[in-house]
């Protein structure tokens, strides 16, 4: 069988469900062998890893991370996703008993790149909890999207996942998708997952300037309001703050 | 210091425009206190609105000056840099942004346009507690979110701590009044009082109720009726109006 096993890797199409909004274009600037370059974590049972990140550049990005939790084990990931060109991170996570993992991520930016998370999220064995929070403010021609896919097993009773994608769109050339997909063969569980689309609260920014805020003032409060859920359960005071800036930074330019 | 002559506006954009004011003068000196009221439909928000710059407005003939300013070829943000204040009839909700986070930008980026020096987190907030104590307003209220979860007198209550904070040479006080009760009115009337009653500085109160004027005691009183000031006189007029009702004073001339 060593034949197969040299194949190259075969490169996804938009008919893979988890490459459903993907930039193809992009992906083959990048070439198949991005595809392998997959990291792995093992979290011991008991043990705590929490990651910061701050991703994306002016050239295509994919980031592959396969995440293992062991009993009690708990896994955090925070990413700032601020790519100018397609910039894709991918998260899988194995949770054992009681596990738990908490993903916040913002995807931001303007001119035509694609910015996506796509997670799966296995609840293997009983009573782990997972919390997923991602936002999405774009202009331009930008797009966001969260591609969430939640496994429940059988045996997984007393799950407790949650997934919340919320998006901002400048204006009307920008797009999001969200694409949550729950397969739960326990009974005993909670899943939930909401998914909403809108624009700046016009009623807001023109009280803010009636108070006196410049436009770019007053969108960088909005839009810094409007992230923050993502983070809010990053505890370290200065990753909280780099990642928030970092795509705050990102906003200048973007259309008032 | 508040020029407004022959001014007409519509709303509902160009393809279907409604003619609201038509017509409006009403000249505003610094040192006066001037009431507007009206009934329903007259226009009394549509003024407030108009003053602002809010979106969806336009002004289709006439002029407002302030201070010697054109005041309609300034974007209201830099209507609020040149000393102007909106009182809001309903305050905007903002979720996610404190009081306190929001006054400050507010206030810097008003003295940045001045060409003023921002004031610093410590010297922000002893102003911040200084007018909140003028409006027996807790300290805790403005860490909270902008009016988010503020009931209507609080929320009321904290526009008039803005606008301490803020420190606006004329303010337009739009039904400031609304949904405040007997102990918020006296509040909010003896704040407007020590904020804005100064020889350089004027108010446009819009109100439907003398409850507000007993406190505030407004120098001149107009009303505005089918989008011009039929008539203009001192506080009892107020008075007057209260008694026999718009439809009656109006027919007197």
């Amino acid at each position: 069988m060593a034949e197969v096993a040299t194949l190259p890797t075969r490169l996804p199409t938009r008919r893979d469900e988890a490459w459903r909004y993907a930039d193809m274009d992009g992906l083959a600037r990048l070439g198949a062998d991005a595809l392998d370059a997959w990291q792995d974590i093992d979290v011991p049972a008991g043990e705590s890893v929490t990651q910061c990140h701050i991703l994306g550049s002016d050239a295509p990005e994919l980031h592959r991370i396969r995440v293992s939790l062991g009993e009690g084990a708990r896994a955090a990931f925070f990413v700032t996703n601020a790519g100018q060109d397609y910039t894709r991170v991918e998260v899988e996570v194995h949770l054992a008993r009681g596990a738990h993992f908490e993903f916040g991520g913002v995807t931001i930016g303007g001119g035509t790149a694609t910015r996506e998370f796509v997670t799966k999220v296995v609840h293997a064995e009983p009573e782990a909890t997972s919390n997923q929070t991602v936002r999405s403010v774009h202009w331009d021609t930008g797009t966001g999207n969260f591609l969430g896919e939640i496994k429940v097993a059988r045996h997984a009773q007393k799950t407790d996942a949650a997934q919340d994608f919320k998006a901002l769109l400048l204006e009307a050339g920008a797009s999001a998708n969200a694409v949550p997909q729950l397969e739960i063969f326990a009974d005993d569980v909670k899943c939930a997952h909401g998914a909403t689309v809108g624009e700046l609260d016009e009623a807001a920014r023109y009280y803010m300037a009636a108070r006196g805020l410049a436009p770019d003032v007053a969108q960088r409060l909005l839009v810094q309001a409007f992230i923050g859920d993502a983070f809010v359960s990053l505890d370290d005071p200065a990753e909280h703050e780099r990642l928030l800036n970092a795509a705050l930074n990102a906003l200048e330019g973007a259309r008032l | 210091m508040l020029e407004i002559t022959n001014l007409h506006a519509t709303v509902g954009g160009p393809d279907k425009p409604t003619p609201i004011l038509k017509g409006l003068t009403l000249h505003v000196p610094a040192g006066e206190i001037h009431a507007i009221m009206g009934p329903n439909g007259a226009g009394k928000s549509t003024l407030s609105n108009v003053l602002g710059g809010k979106p969806g407005y336009d002004v289709t003939a006439g002029s407002v000056t302030f201070n010697g300013q054109d005041l309609l070829a300034l974007d209201p943000h830099e209507r609020a840099a040149a000393g102007l204040f909106l009182g809001f009839q309903y305050p905007v909700e903002i979720p996610g942004v404190s009081n306190v986070q929001f006054l400050r930008e507010a206030l810097n980026s008003q003295r940045r346009q001045r060409g003023e020096e921002p004031l610093s987190g410590g010297e922000f907030l002893k102003l911040a507690k200084e007018k909140a104590a003028l409006l027996q307003m807790d300290m805790d209220m403005l860490k909270r979110q902008v009016n988010v979860g503020f009931s209507g007198g609080e929320k009321k209550r904290a526009e008039m701590v803005q606008m301490g904070i803020l420190n606006p040479s004329f303010a337009v006080l739009d039904e400031t009044d609304s949904g405040l009760d007997i102990d918020a009115l006296r509040i909010v009337g003896a704040g407007i009082n020590a904020i804005m009653r100064s020889p350089d500085k004027a108010v446009l109160l819009i109100t439907h109720y003398q409850r507000l004027l007993d406190v505030v005691r407004p120098d001149k009183v107009s009303v505005l009726a089918d989008g011009r000031i039929v008539e203009t006189g001192g506080p009892e007029l107020a008075l007057r109006l209260e008694a026999e009702g718009y439809d009656t004073v109006m027919a007197d001339g």
